[in-house]
């Protein structure tokens, strides 16, 4: 494919590996234990699971306009992107190198793609202990260099991920993407589909969906599903630099929004909006 | 009255006034070595309605981040730095329309990020569960510790979803799930299993998890401090110690292979 | 699920590996390497229980037409015998560039 063709390639058609393979700089992109190494879970086939040579996480080394980068990719399509032991391993420990590297003075720009419906529970305490380990590693590395989630879709970012995307220094979002802890069907199994209709697309998106988190604050960049627009605003994001203050760390702007409102008052996507664009909408 | 109350009003020797009246929190010692308390426990006047019942929800999250940088703040400059103790008996987290909406994954990023922030600065931060330790809930409120210390109790639980809500997702019955649990024990509930993973610093066994009295409070305060120390002793503000113990090699062997290579392969 | 295997006597080499697809729903990844004998070597994956001659079907019309001795793991999550087919000709297309 040509580069102007690609570039026009909708993201969220493209597999982890088309994801990570494109956002990198041309020619540049190395893959970190690959497919053909099959480092797959141990824990799939006693369960009568198939598994993926890859786990449905791939990491690469390559460059983002020059600048060293590692990319962790999230193959949403592979178990609902769930994260087990071995593509936690992968994603916690990359962080891990790449937080080594900074700590010496090299700095490697870290990119999140997060397809991922958080713990993939057939690996249940697994998956915690490893994503609480990726969260670890992201507060630790974002001091050093800005750390970039990317939450595209279709598949959206979810439990204990959706958390790793609110300690990212930079969220870019597309309007297909999605972003919040517990998914519109676990919402509706059990809360009730009165507290939300998960076929309900206008409002699940009006709740969750890209264009809603960046109006209200909560992700950076609002962007085309397009791998020109993503590639660069992932560049954008690292040439920004890191936040003044992460927002994770904005206790008193958020306990200040919380009190500033009643719990029990009807409240949408848009009637927040409106709220909080008030006190300075974004950052 | 919540396990998470009955040990922090025990360990603290105090009990709470603030708010919000369902994160406690309360500065006291162990064996003369200051720290901080911090729990979630229920609160039905919970401004929230979906949070009433203990959930790890919107303004749980960011209160916890709030008294944990408190600490972080006022040591800042002190030679130092006082432990934190977090007593795990949480539910999960709130389902709920309006808590999506208003960011409930970030507020429990604050919390991450305020324990974690605590640790790299030098803090002890000691996780105690004493009941439930469920998902987003535990990895907010105590899976950033440099020490995870358990009762041993069939009433302590670490979990990702109740087997119900996984046997719908995953298409499988409760039964199934159990004898994959005898396999797969990262799939397990109990304590036990969860302390193959090589995770946990401790597991305290012989104390009433529900109604503690003198002698267990004595017993679950020596290990505290037992924690403590070992965290200070070793120096590291990381979490790569539950890696290196003999269960984790054995359990997480994956794991550690997986990192391994990634090393390897990193530079060429 | 099931495992599967078929072995197919071949005299082409391969020249580079190749790996295709993804295990979704509907979907497969195959990865293609060289074999060390005159021989096609597959083995399978499958979410599907009770396909076994299904597979062998596609594969012997698979393996007739492409004389390949190659070493192939595929990881299936409930793709129709069209996908199946798909995914191994771009494997092979891949592993010829």
């Amino acid at each position: 494919m040509t580069a102007p063709a690609l570039a026009r390639t909708r993201f969220t058609e493209l597999s982890a590996r088309e994801r990570t393979i494109a956002l990198l700089d041309p020619g540049s992109f190395r893959e970190l234990i690959g497919p053909f190494e099959r480092l797959e879970s141990p824990h799939l086939e006693p369960q009568g699971v198939v598994p993926a040579c890859d786990d449905g996480v791939v990491v690469a080394r390559g460059e983002l306009d020059g600048e060293r980068a590692v990319v962790l990719a999230v193959e949403g399509l592979f178990q609902g992107g769930g994260i087990g032991e071995v593509s936690g391993a992968k994603m916690a420990g990359a962080l891990e190198l790449a937080l080594r590297d900074a700590e010496r003075g090299h700095p490697v720009y870290p990119v999140l793609l997060l397809e991922t419906g958080g713990i993939r529970l057939q690996e249940a305490n697994l998956g915690l202990l490893a994503i609480a380990e990726i969260h670890a590693a992201i507060v630790a590395l974002r001091s050093h260099v800005p750390v970039v989630g990317v939450v595209a879709g279709m598949v959206g970012c979810f439990g204990g991920m959706a958390i790793a995307a609110g300690l990212c220094s930079h969220v870019i979002m597309t309007r297909e993407g999605r972003l919040g802890l517990n998914g519109p069907q676990v919402i509706e199994q059990e809360a009730g589909v009165a507290e939300l209709d998960s076929e309900d697309r206008r409002l699940v998106w009006e709740t969750i969906g890209g264009e809603q988190r960046v109006a209200t604050g909560m992700a950076d960049a609002l962007v085309e599903d397009e791998v020109g627009a993503i590639a660069g605003a992932v560049r954008t994001a690292f040439d920004a630099g890191p936040p003044v203050v992460h927002r994770s760390s904005q206790v008193e702007r958020y306990e200040a929004r919380l009190a500033g409102m009643d719990p029990l008052d009807q409240l949408d996507g848009p009637a927040l909006r409106a709220l909080w664009r008030d006190d300075g909408g974004g950052r | 009255m919540s396990r998470g109350r009955t040990w922090f009003e025990a360990l603290a020797g105090a009990t709470f006034d603030g708010e919000p009246a369902s994160v406690l929190c309360a500065d006291g010692s162990v064996r003369g070595e200051r720290a901080r308390f911090l729990t979630v426990v229920p609160d039905p006047e919970a401004r929230f309605p979906r949070a009433r019942s203990g959930e790890l929800g919107l303004e749980e999250g960011w209160a916890l981040a709030r008294r944990v940088r408190e600490v972080v703040a006022a040591d800042d400059d002190r030679g130092d730095r006082r432990a934190l103790i977090a007593i795990v008996d949480v539910p999960g987290q709130p389902y709920g329309c309006r808590e999506e909406l208003l960011g409930l994954h970030l507020a429990l990023a604050a919390a991450v990020d305020a324990y974690a922030t605590a640790r790299l600065a030098g803090h002890p931060v000691v996780a105690l569960v004493v009941g439930q330790a469920i998902s987003g809930a535990f990895l907010a409120h105590g899976m950033q510790a440099n020490r995870i210390l358990a009762l041993d109790d069939s009433g302590v639980a670490v979990q990702v979803m109740s087997k119900r809500s996984t046997a719908r997702v995953t298409r499988r019955s409760v039964e199934e799930l159990d004898e994959i649990a005898k396999e797969v024990p990262a799939t397990a509930y109990d304590v036990t299993s969860f302390s193959r993973l090589g995770a946990l610093h401790r597991l305290i066994d012989g104390v009433d998890a529900a109604e503690p009295d003198a002698e267990d409070v004595e017993t679950v305060r020596d290990a505290l401090a037992e924690a403590i120390a070992s965290a200070r002793h070793d120096g590291s503000i990381d979490l790569s110690g539950r890696l290196a113990s003999p269960e984790a090699r054995q359990h997480r062997d994956a794991s550690l292979r997986v990192r391994k290579r990634l090393a390897e392969e990193w530079s060429r | 699920m099931e495992t599967l295997t078929f072995d197919y006597p071949a005299s082409q080499p391969v020249s580079r590996r190749a790996h295709v697809g993804v295990v979704g729903s509907g979907d497969l990844e195959v990865l293609l390497e060289r074999s060390l004998d005159q021989q096609a070597h597959i083995t399978v994956r499958t979410s599907a229980d009770g396909f076994g001659e299904i597979w062998e079907a596609v594969l012997d019309r698979f393996f007739a037409r492409n004389d390949l001795a190659a070493v192939v793991r595929i990881n299936d999550s409930g793709a129709t015998p069209g996908t199946v087919a798909l995914r191994l000709a771009q494997a092979v297309e891949e592993s010829q560039l």
